[in-house]
């Protein structure tokens, strides 16, 4: 079990998802989770071990780094990264209950269902509206709260994003007021900087996929609106054509993605 | 052999449970499952290392060490996954044993050999009262072995061969304690979710064989 896992599960999320969903999860995997794991945790991977003070009194060391580090950079980035990806996974829900349901209408032969086979039910990409729609957008808007408090709760607790490389301690044991040094601080400033910068666009592909949802939604609605004063058989024609291009357009760009298949 | 045969394990499991089930499933992947592999285990990788006593008597931190920690949280964690996710293994091989019958026989026994009715509803529901019971008994043995759910930054230790008092540190005790409340929390709404998958379970049964027994007395 580790981030490959989860790979797994999202990829297949990202088949029902909108271009710039699909931009997001590319970022996500390749921009933090990537660089995550082969990098920023060798960076952290001896910061207790040469975490230095100037004092040979035992227990000094220990406690000034708990005291400095309540949580470590790496441990919270690990755990936002899980809170960011967990709304997707309402998606990935809804459209497994949906295929169940498309299935259980096939079995029972029911008129109305126009598949030919169960191969086609579990290969086939579902619209983003009605009670999807609903889930697809908060579960983005979730994606927005988590990663807000995730970059809040780290500017708080470090007081800024950068790394000093001297911090003074006098918590008991340390007799007097101790220097304690950090191991590799500027590598570690540039990683926490370059993190909080692709969080930081992360949470703008989210918003902006937030925007094109609504303005999609209120677009739809004014046209149905229209089109039920007008002759209803041209627009439906019309409105075809448009969503079949939209079809043919997000089919290419779904190709074009890196790595990811259901 | 690792946790990824764990993770193959739930996704067996995922076929046969109910909705609350797989949210279940979800939740012991990346809240519990995720959350160990990536953040937890690192923070007690070298917790025997880091534990530092304020004395050069040798043998006296490791005789605090194990006294302090006579099974590491990380340890009981693990166990904790393992054992939790255990019982959902009964379902499966009922399931099993369900289709071998039918092989056997070579004729249709079941409507749908995955359908929870009848005895697999039995041993669907004996899997949820055992899993809600082991996490019951973890959490009762992390309170009782650690004295509640904190974790100090400073024991006081004075067996043979330590001399007097003296006084130890433990390393990271505040990120500890903050998994260990993650660990906590989690393991609350997995409880909450089987005692709730309990309870739709049992009363949509009852009110199907309510309902039964209705047409029948009517006919």
């Amino acid at each position: 079990m580790d981030w490959g896992a989860l790979h797994t599960v999202l990829g297949g999320v990202n088949k029902h998802s909108t271009s710039i969903g699909k931009i997001w999860l590319t970022v996500l995997f390749i921009f933090r989770i990537m660089i995550l794991v082969v990098a920023a945790e060798k960076v952290w991977g001896d910061e207790q071990d040469d975490f230095v003070c100037n004092t040979l009194q035992p227990g000094c060391r220990n406690v000034c780094y708990d005291h400095f580090f309540p949580i470590s950079h790496i441990r919270l980035w690990a755990l936002q990264l899980i809170f960011v990806s967990t709304p997707a996974l309402l998606v990935a829900m809804h459209v497994a209950y949906r295929r169940h349901e498309k299935k259980r209408q096939f079995r029972k032969g029911d008129q109305k269902c126009e598949y030919k086979d169960i191969e086609e039910i579990r290969k086939q990409r579902f619209r983003i509206e009605g009670s999807l729609w609903w889930t697809y957008t908060s579960s983005i808007f979730f994606r927005l709260i988590f990663e807000a408090v995730f970059m809040y709760a780290f500017y708080f607790m470090y007081d800024g994003f950068r790394m000093p490389r001297l911090m003074k301690c006098n918590a008991w044991p340390c007799p007097n007021t101790v220097d304690c040094f950090v191991s590799r601080p500027t590598e570690k400033t540039v990683f926490t900087i370059f993190m909080i910068a692709v969080s930081s666009i992360c949470i703008l592909l989210n918003v902006a996929e937030l925007c094109y949802l609504l303005t999609r939604f209120f677009l739809r609605r004014s046209k149905k609106a229209g089109s039920s004063k007008q002759q209803p058989n041209h627009e439906n024609k019309e409105e075809t054509k448009q969503n079949e291009m939209n079809e043919l357009i997000s089919d290419s760009c779904q190709n074009t993605v890196i790595g990811f298949s259901s | 052999m690792s946790w990824a045969f764990l993770r193959d394990l739930l996704s067996g499991v995922n076929k046969y449970s109910t909705g609350i089930g797989r949210i279940w499933v979800a939740v012991v992947f990346m809240f519990r499952l995720l959350v160990y592999v990536a953040a937890a285990e690192n923070i007690w990788k070298h917790e025997h290392d880091e534990f530092e006593c304020n004395i050069k008597q040798p043998g006296c931190e490791n005789v605090c060490f194990d006294h302090f920690f006579p099974v590491s949280h990380i340890r009981l964690w693990a166990l904790q996954l393992i054992m939790v996710s255990t019982p959902s293994l009964l379902v499966v091989f009922h399931v099993a044993y369900r289709e071998n019958r039918e092989k056997q026989h070579n004729q249709k026994l079941y409507r749908n050999p995955g359908k929870i009715d009848g005895g697999l509803l039995c041993t669907y529901l004996i899997s949820l009262i055992l899993k809600t019971g082991l996490e019951i008994v973890f959490l009762v043995l992390f309170y009782k072995l650690y004295n509640g759910f904190k974790i100090p930054r400073l024991v006081k230790c004075d067996i043979k061969p330590c001399p007097n008092i003296v006084d130890c540190y433990i390393s990271k005790p505040t990120e500890k304690m903050i998994f260990l409340y993650f660990l906590v929390a989690t393991s609350c709404l997995c409880i909450v979710l089987n005692l709730s998958e309990l309870s739709y379970l049992i009363f949509k049964y009852s009110i199907k064989r309510y309902l039964k027994r209705h047409m029948k007395k009517q006919q």
